[in-house]
C-alpha cells in the first residue's frame, strides 16, 4: 500500500455463496419434507436434509479456508478487520433477539397465560368456563388438560453445569490474555481446557435430558413448562455445540501457528460467541431453573 | 475529489480492478454490489408480478358475490401467499437492491463491507420462494392462514405443507439478517473520509435504522415460526391453552416482529423521498437533522406499539390505552417528515418529471394511509374497523402508494445512473397517471366497504357490497396492467435512450451523481475526500 488510503479488499468472484444457498435450500426443503413424513414410511426428506447439512459443512470449510488464506496472504487491512468485528457483533445481537423470543414466551406463560387460566386479573370466568379445577402455579406441573410432570431442580446437574460454563469463560479469557502476550504454551493449555469444559457441559446436558425423559416424565409435550424448558435449553445446547466446534477449530489453527498477538479476529469472534452463550446460560439458569 | 487520478492509479493496480465478467456465471458468482443490487431489483419485480397475479385472482373472485372462480381454500392460499410474497419477496428485496446499488456510491465506498456474504444473502431468496410457491402444489395445499399465520389457524388447522412454509421463512430470515448486517457494517465502517454522520444522505440514514430493525426483529420471527412448527408437529402447546399456553401469545410475539417490520418497509421510502423532493424543488432538504431524529424516533416507537394489532383480543384496559397512546405518538415524527417535505417544496422552482410525480403522490397518498392508521389506533373505534376492508385499505395505502410508489420513484430517479440512458419521460408519465388513478379506484372505495362492515379475507360477501367491489376489482385490474408499462420503460431504458450524463437532474446532490453514468463497475476504489 503506497497511498495514504487503505485498500479495501473486494474479492473478485466466489462460488461459496451459491453453494451455501443451495445447501440452505436443501436443508429447508429436506427438513420441511422430513417433518411431514414423520408419521409415514417415507424417508426422502431426511436424506435431502442430510445432503444439505453436508453441503453447508463443505461450504463452511471451503469459505473459511479461502478467508484464512487471504488473511494469511496479508490482503486484509485493519478496516476489513473492523468490518468482520462489527459483523460478528451484530450477528451476536441477532442471536440475543432469537433467544429473546423464547424468553418472551417463557415470561408470557409465567406472568400471563398460566395465571389467567387460573382466574387471575379479570379472568374468573375464563377459569370457570374452561377448566374450573385448574390451579395456576409455576413450574406448571399439571396442565389444564391434565398432563402432569415434575420440575427440574436447580441443584445437582444444572448447578454443576453453571459452574462448568462460568469456569470455561474464565479459562477462555486466560487463553486470550496468553495470546495477546504471545505465550503459546499457556494459550494452548487454557484453550484446550475450555474445549474440555464445553464438552463436559454438553455431556451433562445429555445426561440431564435423559434423566428428565426417563425418570421425571418431563418431556417436550408436557405442557408449557416442558416446552419452554426444552426449547430454551435445547437451542442453548445447540449454541454450545457450535461454540465448542468453533473453539476446536481455533485450537487447531493455533497449533498451526495462525494467530499473532495483534491480529486474531477469529479468536476474538470465537471468544465473544462463547461469552455470549455463557450469558444466555446464566439467564436460563436463573429464569428456567432457579426462579 | 479527483476521480480521474484514482482511475489511472487503479489501472496500474492488481487483479481485483477488472470490469464485469461475462455470461450467466457473472450473476451467480458475483461479489459486486451493483450486480447484486440489479439481481435484487429484478427478483423483486418478478415477485411483484407473481404476487400481483395472485391479487388479480382475489379481485376476480370478488368481482361478484358468490363463489365464481376458485374454492374458498384456494382463495385463502391466494391472500396468504400474496401477502407473504409482497412483503418478503417484493418490497423488502427491492429496498435491499436499492441499498446495494446506492449506499456504497452515496458514502464513497468501494463496495459493500462483506461482498461474498452479500451474494449469499441474495441467492437464498430465489430458493426460499421456490419452496414457498412449491408448497402451493403440495397435497392439502399451501399456506392458507393469512400472511400473519395466527395460531391456531397455522397450527391445529393448517395443511401439512406448513413445515415447508416455516423453513422457507427461516431461510428468508437468514437472508434478511445477513443483508442487514452488511448494510450496517458498510455504513458504519466504510464511509469516505469526511463523510460524517450528519452529512450522510437520508437514504443511508433511513437504511441504517431499517437494518437495525431487521437485525432486531427477524430473529423473533424465526423464534415464532419455530414455535408454530413445534406446536404443529412436536406436540408443544405454546399457543394452546390446554397445555398452559395461549393463542394470543402468538399474536404478541408475531407483532413484536410485525410492527417493526412494517417500518422496515417504509423507512427507506422516507429516505428516497427525501432525496427526490429537494432535487426537483431545486432547494436543499428542509430540516435535515429533524428528519434523522424523526426516523430514529419512529424506529424506537415501533417496538412499543405492537399490540395495536390486537385491540380486540381482550387485553387489559391498561394495555389497550398504553398501546393506543404510543401508536398515536408515532404521528408526531411522521408529521415532522411530511411537514419537511412540503416545506422543501415551498417556493422551490419545481418541475414534475416522473420521479417527482411519484414522490408527490407518495406524500399525499401515504399521508392518507397515515390518517387511516390514526383512526385505527383509537381503541374503541378499532373495535368497529378491526378485520374489515378498512384495514385492507389502510395498509395498502401505506404499502402500495407508500412503499411501492417510492420504489418506483427511486427506479425512475436512479435509472439514468444505473443504465447511462434516460428513460422515456412520455411512457413514464403514462405509467404514473395510469397507476395513480387506478390505485385510488382500487383502494379508496375499500374504506367504505370496511366502514359498511365487509370483513377481510373472505371469498364471498353480502349482496350490498357488490357495486363497490366491482369498482375495486376494475381498479385492481387496471393497476395490474399499468405495471406492464413500467416493465416496458425499464427494458427500453436498458436498451438505449438519450445519454444521461453524470448528473441528468442538474440539481441532484450526492456522491453518486459525481461519477459517470452508467456508474463504472467499481466506483470509489479509493475513497473520495468529502469537504
Amino acid at each position: 500500500m503506497t497511498t495514504k488510503h487503505q485498500t479495501y479488499y473486494v474479492p473478485a468472484q466466489s462460488g461459496w455463496p451459491i453453494i451455501g444457498a443451495i445447501g440452505l435450500f436443501l436443508i429447508a426443503f429436506g427438513a420441511g419434507n422430513y417433518i411431514q413424513q414423520l408419521a409415514t414410511e417415507k424417508t426422502s426428506g431426511g436424506y435431502i436434509l442430510l445432503a444439505g447439512i453436508a453441503v453447508i459443512i463443505f461450504m463452511i470449510f471451503g469459505w473459511f479456508k479461502t478467508v484464512i488464506d487471504e488473511s494469511m496472504a496479508g490482503l486484509y487491512s485493519p478496516q476489513m478487520d473492523r468490518s468482520f468485528r462489527q459483523g460478528m457483533s451484530w450477528f451476536i445481537f441477532s442471536e440475543i433477539m432469537f433467544f429473546g423470543a423464547f424468553f418472551g414466551a417463557l415470561f408470557y406463560a409465567r406472568m400471563i397465560s398460566v395465571p389467567w387460566l387460573g382466574g387471575a386479573s379479570n379472568n374468573a370466568m375464563t377459569q370457570e368456563v374452561l377448566w374450573p379445577a385448574f390451579e395456576a402455579a409455576w413450574p406448571l406441573l399439571k396442565t389444564p388438560d391434565g398432563t402432569t410432570t415434575e420440575a427440574m431442580p436447580w441443584t445437582g446437574l444444572p448447578l454443576i453445569n453453571t459452574i462448568i460454563l462460568l469456569t470455561s469463560s474464565v479459562t477462555l479469557h486466560f487463553a486470550h490474555v496468553s495470546l495477546e502476550k504471545a505465550k503459546r504454551k499457556p494459550l494452548i493449555i487454557w484453550l484446550s481446557l475450555t474445549v474440555i469444559l464445553g464438552a463436559a457441559f454438553l455431556a451433562l446436558q445429555v445426561e440431564e435430558y435423559s434423566h428428565a425423559y426417563q425418570e421425571m416424565g418431563l418431556t417436550l409435550t408436557s405442557g408449557v413448562y416442558g416446552n419452554t424448558f426444552f426449547l430454551l435449553t435445547g437451542f442453548h445446547g445447540m449454541h454450545v455445540t457450535i461454540g465448542t466446534l468453533f473453539l476446536i477449530i481455533l485450537l487447531l489453527r493455533i497449533i498451526k501457528g495462525h494467530f499473532s498477538p495483534d491480529k486474531h479476529f477469529a479468536f476474538q469472534a470465537g471468544s465473544w460467541y462463547w461469552h455470549f452463550v455463557d450469558v444466555v446460560w446464566l439467564c436460563l439458569f436463573i429464569f428456567v431453573y432457579v426462579l | 475529489m479527483s476521480t480521474t487520478t484514482h482511475d489511472t492509479l487503479d489501472n496500474a493496480h492488481d487483479e481485483h480492478h477488472h470490469g464485469a465478467p461475462k455470461g450467466l456465471m457473472r450473476w451467480v458468482l458475483t461479489t459486486n454490489h451493483k450486480d447484486i443490487g440489479t439481481l435484487y431489483l429484478w427478483f423483486s419485480f418478478i415477485m411483484f408480478l407473481t404476487g400481483g397475479a395472485m391479487a388479480m385472482v382475489i379481485r376476480a373472485e370478488l368481482f361478484q358475490p358468490g363463489l365464481q372462480l376458485v374454492e374458498p381454500n384456494f382463495f385463502n392460499q391466494m391472500t396468504t401467499v400474496h401477502g407473504l410474497i409482497m412483503v418478503f419477496g417484493a418490497v423488502m428485496p427491492a429496498f435491499t437492491g436499492l441499498a446495494n446499488w446506492l449506499i456504497p456510491m452515496m458514502i464513497g465506498a468501494p463496495d459493500m463491507a462483506l461482498p461474498r456474504m452479500n451474494n449469499w444473502s441474495f441467492w437464498i431468496l430465489p430458493f426460499a420462494f421456490t419452496i414457498l410457491l412449491a408448497s402451493l402444489f403440495m397435497e392439502g395445499g399451501g399456506p392458507n392462514f393469512g400472511w400473519t399465520f395466527y395460531a391456531p389457524l397455522s397450527t391445529t388447522y393448517s395443511p401439512d405443507s406448513t413445515a415447508l412454509f416455516v423453513f422457507s421463512i427461516h431461510i428468508m430470515g437468514i437472508s434478511s439478517i445477513m443483508g442487514a448486517i452488511n448494510v450496517v457494517v458498510t455504513i458504519v465502517n466504510m464511509r469516505a473520509p469526511g463523510m460524517t454522520w450528519m452529512k450522510l444522505p437520508l437514504f443511508v440514514w433511513t437504511w441504517l435504522i431499517t437494518a437495525f430493525l431487521l437485525i432486531a426483529v427477524m430473529p423473533v420471527l424465526a423464534g415464532v415460526v419455530t414455535m408454530v412448527l413445534t406446536d404443529k408437529f412436536f406436540g408443544t402447546s405454546f399457543f394452546d391453552a390446554a397445555g398452559g399456553g395461549d393463542p394470543v401469545m402468538f399474536q404478541h410475539i408475531f407483532w413484536f416482529f410485525g410492527h417493526p417490520e412494517v417500518y422496515i418497509m417504509i423507512l427507506p421510502s422516507f429516505g428516497i423521498i427525501s432525496a427526490i423532493v429537494p432535487t426537483f424543488s431545486r432547494k436543499p432538504l428542509f430540516g435535515y437533522s429533524s428528519m434523522v431524529y424523526a426516523t430514529a424516533s419512529i424506529a424506537i416507537l415501533s417496538f412499543l406499539v405492537w399490540a395495536h394489532h390486537m385491540f380486540t383480543t381482550g387485553m387489559p384496559v391498561f394495555a389497550e390505552l398504553f398501546f393506543m397512546y404510543c401508536t398515536m405518538l408515532i404521528a408526531v415524527p411522521t408529521g415532522v417528515k411530511v411537514f419537511n417535505w412540503v416545506a422543501t417544496m415551498w417556493r422551490g422552482s419545481m418541475t414534475f418529471e416522473t420521479p417527482m410525480l411519484f414522490a408527490v403522490a407518495f406524500i399525499i397518498l401515504f399521508t392518507i394511509g397515515g390518517f387511516s392508521g390514526l383512526m385505527l389506533a383509537i381503541t374503541p373505534a378499532d373495535f368497529q374497523y378491526h378485520d374489515t376492508y378498512f384495514v385492507v385499505a389502510h395498509f395498502h395505502y401505506v404499502l402500495v402508494t407508500g412503499a411501492i410508489f417510492s420504489i418506483m420513484a427511486a427506479a425512475y430517479y436512479w435509472l439514468p445512473k444505473w443504465t447511462g440512458n434516460m428513460y422515456s419521460e412520455t411512457l413514464g408519465k403514462w405509467h404514473f397517471w395510469c397507476s395513480v388513478i387506478s390505485v385510488n379506484v382500487l383502494f379508496f372505495p375499500m374504506h367504505f366497504l370496511g366502514l359498511a362492515g365487509m370483513p377481510r379475507r373472505i371469498p364471498d360477501y353480502a349482496i350490498q357490497f357488490a357495486d363497490v367491489n366491482q369498482i375495486v376489482s376494475i381498479g385492481g385490474f387496471a393497476f395490474g396492467l399499468s405495471q406492464l408499462i413500467f416493465l416496458a420503460v425499464v427494458l427500453k431504458c436498458i436498451k438505449g435512450g438519450k445519454p444521461a450524463g453524470d448528473n441528468p437532474w442538474q440539481a441532484a446532490d450526492g456522491l453518486e451523481w459525481s461519477i459517470p453514468s452508467p456508474a463504472p463497475y467499481h466506483s470509489f476504489t479509493t475513497p473520495p475526500e468529502i469537504k
